[in-house]
């Protein structure tokens, strides 16, 4: 029988021990013998989450393949496991082989949001691995990065080996061959550093200095190792249906967030949306094949018995092949015991006709996003969706008996006004409005409507970095005057509002566009007792804001500051592709209320075009909306 | 047609909880692609019914589900096809055709057979004078112990739910009246060798769990009670031969009972 690392007794003292014994269906099992190179892919938060994710399910299958490679897991042990492994300084291991990660070879962690930091430096000492890169020796694991946070490592970047900057399908193999040839040459760790710091995506934070201005802003970036690169340019996969992808991703025993096949229907996004960073360094927007996914589909649903699939895109409408694809999977599962979810879907005829074949139309509820509460500042921040469109979908679809309405919007948009907000609770009265036309036998009780507002992190890579963003206290003083606008409403009972903690977000700020100086912060937190931030039952903003102190370091420096145009920004060191004078010119777009047409209109010359691929070289004759 | 499948639970998967297990089963059946029947309407789910839920970190290796199948091959064939889609830790050992009129296993459990083991590394009695004194404490007329609901605490007298004990096999077989075949528990590694088997009411009238036997033992032989000293390992689950009836505290000396597995 497989030997676990915790005993029965700790096992059974802990909430939801599943978490940590592996063994789920369709795990890899390997000879440890007879593998070279071990690696880790860690998701910094707890299983139930870290599991939903199809980034690792993808890499997890892509390693596996190597016969030379065994790639385990890990992810955060929640606080009460956490307790019990400091205490007795039991080494945080891979689900696997149960083994600790810190006799691998690699540790893969991959950052998909900013609040997850405090967790990275949690795996990293629960693993018995020194937080700061420049502590560990020739025995400890290579630490890397990847995922969006990666787009802007700064951060973070001390306690890291190195990053991947990019789709991990492109140049891992690299990664891997150099290693076993390194090793193989008896090299050193710095070695391998800079043997793959000349391989493209690869950004080694310890061969560049930074230096400051007085004002705290960047005066240079310079690399001090000569085997490191000038640019790092980020990877791209740009044939989806030709690479890897997991027809037997791993099905957990408790229920975890995503509990479902999840099938990418294609990578990045035509829309442009200027708060969106995925729709920018994930550009450009390329399709897979619909043989491919049809295919795919049946032998994930077959591998792991899901009871659900979900089609995953930033903006599922926009892909070509899509009611080919829906039409098939209703006929294909629709009926047999799987349920077809469709986020991400624009309310049309189309999305009404899907919805009532694979949904209860009594209980599931429509979703808008408008983003903004006004049609300026819609235009503003590049959301094409129209107050017009929006009616005329809510409308058609209470007529075909819906009765609830999700929208969600963003406070503190660039040029946010009082109008813009007061357009929120105006807007969400207005669906209310158009609702109560329909006369009283031909509807359905009455109409709930939940309103929801994020607060607006700017971030790298979109045409808002340079913006300003909020205060806390801005934020609170915004949400309340929306409470009080939506309680003026003549359908007030029919609205709910829902909203998010100011606080957060502008840690999310600080993170998002932070530079070198804030990993101090990010310890010193963590120290004092930050871990799973983004719980917000344990989020302790005044640890933070201690550290910042602490550190001598102002927040509003890094949140509530307009920049220039010729600031060096903390990541420009990283080429997405999409060019910064484009990021630029949208911005200033941006501000005059100018909207810039989509990728399949007209091309906007964003400079993702060197990618050789995708949506820039499709023909735009006769092209849909 | 309505089926009972018998199905073993063992090494990791003693910390998978009852739900989580149901949804195992769920999602092993669609990988095995058992022609299974669904609920209607828009959330349709897999019309299933376990007997006795196992709690979290016991072993067992006679759990029993029951479901309704639309169309099916031969037990022997069903048995490997449902195997296919399964962790080795979880195996599929019984497949049994029941009547249409035949009671769901949840309802009709009434005792069970338990093995329980000193895993290793705990301080107890040695083998020999752990089952001198379990004789004893057996042989007293009243074992009282101390039941906590939510509302309220209450003396019980939990003998006459001990249906039978025995220190070996044969032993406990020649009791029970019926053969029990070796286990291939974790159990069978320990190295202490102190462990006894019993059989106990079980089911949803009267439900005697095997920890509360040992903590009640303890108590008798003045030892401190640890929660996580002894593996428990279910060996078979009973209904009795006379299911319609309520199981009366008469009716109970006369006990006829029948492994889930036998009834149809
Ligand atoms: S180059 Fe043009 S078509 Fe290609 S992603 Fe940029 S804007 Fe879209």
């Amino acid at each position: 029988m497989r030997k676990l690392a915790l005993s029965d007794e700790i096992l059974l003292t802990i909430d939801k021990p599943a978490r940590y014994i592996g063994d789920e269906v369709n795990m890899v099992k390997k000879d440890l013998d007879k593998v070279d190179i071990r690696f880790c892919m860690c998701f910094p938060d707890v299983y139930e989450i870290g599991m939903s994710h199809l980034g690792i399910q993808i890499l997890y299958d892509m390693f596996n393949r190597r016969e030379d490679t065994y790639c385990e897991r890990v992810y955060s042990p929640w606080v009460d496991l956490d307790k019990i492994m400091r205490e007795k300084e039991i080494p945080l291991f891979a689900l696997e082989s149960q083994e600790p990660v810190k006799n691998f070879d690699f540790l893969g962690i991959t950052l998909q949001y900013e609040m997850c930091y405090t967790n990275i430096l949690q795996v990293l000492e629960l693993s018995q691995i020194p937080l700061y890169a420049k502590d560990r020796t020739e025995e400890h694991p290579f630490v890397l990065g990847g995922g969006p946070c990666s787009y802007n490592p700064e951060p973070i970047a001390d306690f890291f080996d190195f990053f991947y900057i990019g789709e991990g399908e492109t140049v891992y193999d690299q990664l891997l061959d150099v290693y076993k040839e390194n090793k193989r040459l008896g090299g050193s760790r710095k070695d391998y550093l800079e043997k793959i710091a000349q391989i493209e995506g690869i950004y080694v934070p310890s061969f560049y200095e930074v230096s400051y201005h007085e004002d705290g802003k960047i005066s240079s970036f310079k690399k001090n190792n000569n085997h490191a690169k000038d640019t790092i340019c980020k990877q791209v996969e740009m044939n989806l249906s030709d690479t890897f992808y997991p027809k037997k991703p791993l099905v957990p025993y408790i229920k975890v967030t995503q509990d479902r096949v999840v099938l990418e229907i294609q990578r990045g996004c035509i829309r442009g949306c200027r708060f969106c960073q995925a729709g920018m360094i994930y550009r450009p927007i390329r399709e897979r094949d619909v043989e491919f996914l049809k295919s795919y589909a049946c032998d994930m649903l077959k591998a792991t018995g899901h009871e659900e699939i979900s089609l995953s895109s930033l903006s599922s409408s926009d892909y070509s092949a899509l009611s080919e694809l829906i039409y098939y999977l209703i006929e294909e599962f629709n009926g047999k015991g799987v349920n077809i979810s469709l986020p991400s879907l624009r309310i049309d005829a189309f999305a009404l006709d899907v919805m009532s074949k694979v949904q209860d139309v009594k209980k599931s509820s429509l979703t808008f996003a408008p983003e903004a509460g006004s049609q300026r500042l819609r235009d503003v921040i590049n959301k094409g969706l129209s107050e017009e469109s929006i009616l005329k979908g809510a409308m058609d679809a209470f007529r075909a008996g819906w009765n609830r309405v999700k929208l969600y919007f963003m406070l503190g948009l660039p040029t946010e006004n009082e109008e813009d907000i007061e357009g929120i609770a105006v807007l969400a009265d207005k669906i209310a409005r158009e609702y109560y036309t329909i006369t009283k036998d031909q509807r359905n009780g009455k109409v709930s409507i939940v309103a929801s507002t994020s607060f607006f992190v700017p971030k790298p890579f979109t045409p808002f970095q340079w913006s300003r963003m909020d205060t806390a206290e801005e934020y609170l003083v915004k949400q309340k005057f929306l409470r009080s606008k939506l309680n003026d409403q003549l359908n007030r009972k029919s609205i709910k509002y829902n909203w998010h903690e100011a606080e957060l977000s502008v840690l999310e700020g600080v993170f998002a566009r932070g530079d070198r100086r804030i990993s101090k912060v990010i310890y010193d937190a963590y120290k004092a007792g930050c871990l799973f931030d983004s719980w917000s039952e344990f989020f302790h903003n005044e640890l933070w804001m201690k550290a910042f102190e602490d550190n001598h370091l102002d927040i509003a420096f890094y949140t509530s500051r307009e920049r220039e145009v010729d600031e060096i920004l903390p990541w420009d060191y990283i080429d997405v592709g999409v060019t910064k004078a484009f990021l630029w010119r949208e911005y200033k777009r941006g501000i005059s209320e100018k909207v810039t047409p989509n990728c399949r209109r007209a091309c906007a010359n964003c400079g993702a075009d060197v990618f050789n691929g995708g949506v820039c070289y499709e023909s735009r004759e006769g092209a849909a909306l | 047609m309505k089926i009972r499948i018998k199905f073993t639970k063992t090494g990791t998967m003693k910390f998978i909880g009852h739900l989580d297990i149901m949804r195992y089963f769920q999602k092993a059946f669609r990988r095995a692609e058992i022609d299974i029947e669904y609920s209607k309407g828009f959330n349709p789910h897999q019309i299933m019914s376990f007997a006795a839920p196992l709690g979290v970190g016991l072993t067992s290796q006679g759990e029993y589900l029951d479901v309704s199948l639309l169309s099916c091959d031969e037990p022997k064939i069903m048995v490997e096809k449902i195997k296919g889609a399964m962790n080795e830790n979880i195996q599929v050992t019984g497949f049994h055709f029941l009547s249409d009129n035949s009671k769901n296993a949840m309802s009709i459990v009434t005792a069970a057979d338990y093995k329980v083991a000193l895993k290793d590394g705990y301080a107890f009695l040695s083998k020999v004078e752990f089952e001198e004194k379990f004789r004893a404490f057996y042989q007293q007329k009243e074992i009282t112990i101390l039941k906590k609901s939510k509302k309220s605490e209450n003396q019980v007298d939990i003998k006459p739910s001990i249906y039978h004990i025995g220190f070996e096999l044969d032993e406990f077989s020649d009791k029970i009246g019926q053969r029990r075949e070796n286990t291939v528990d974790i159990s069978e590694t320990y190295e202490n060798d102190v462990k006894i088997y019993m059989q106990l009411a079980t089911g949803s009238v009267n439900n005697l769990k095997p920890e509360l036997v040992i903590e009640a033992f303890c108590e008798y032989a003045g030892l401190t009670f640890h929660e996580f000293a002894f593996q428990v390992h279910r060996m078979e689950v009973y209904a009795e031969k006379n299911s319609g009836k309520k199981p009366t505290e008469a009716f109970d000396i006369e006990r006829k009972l029948i492994p889930l597995e036998a009834m149809d």
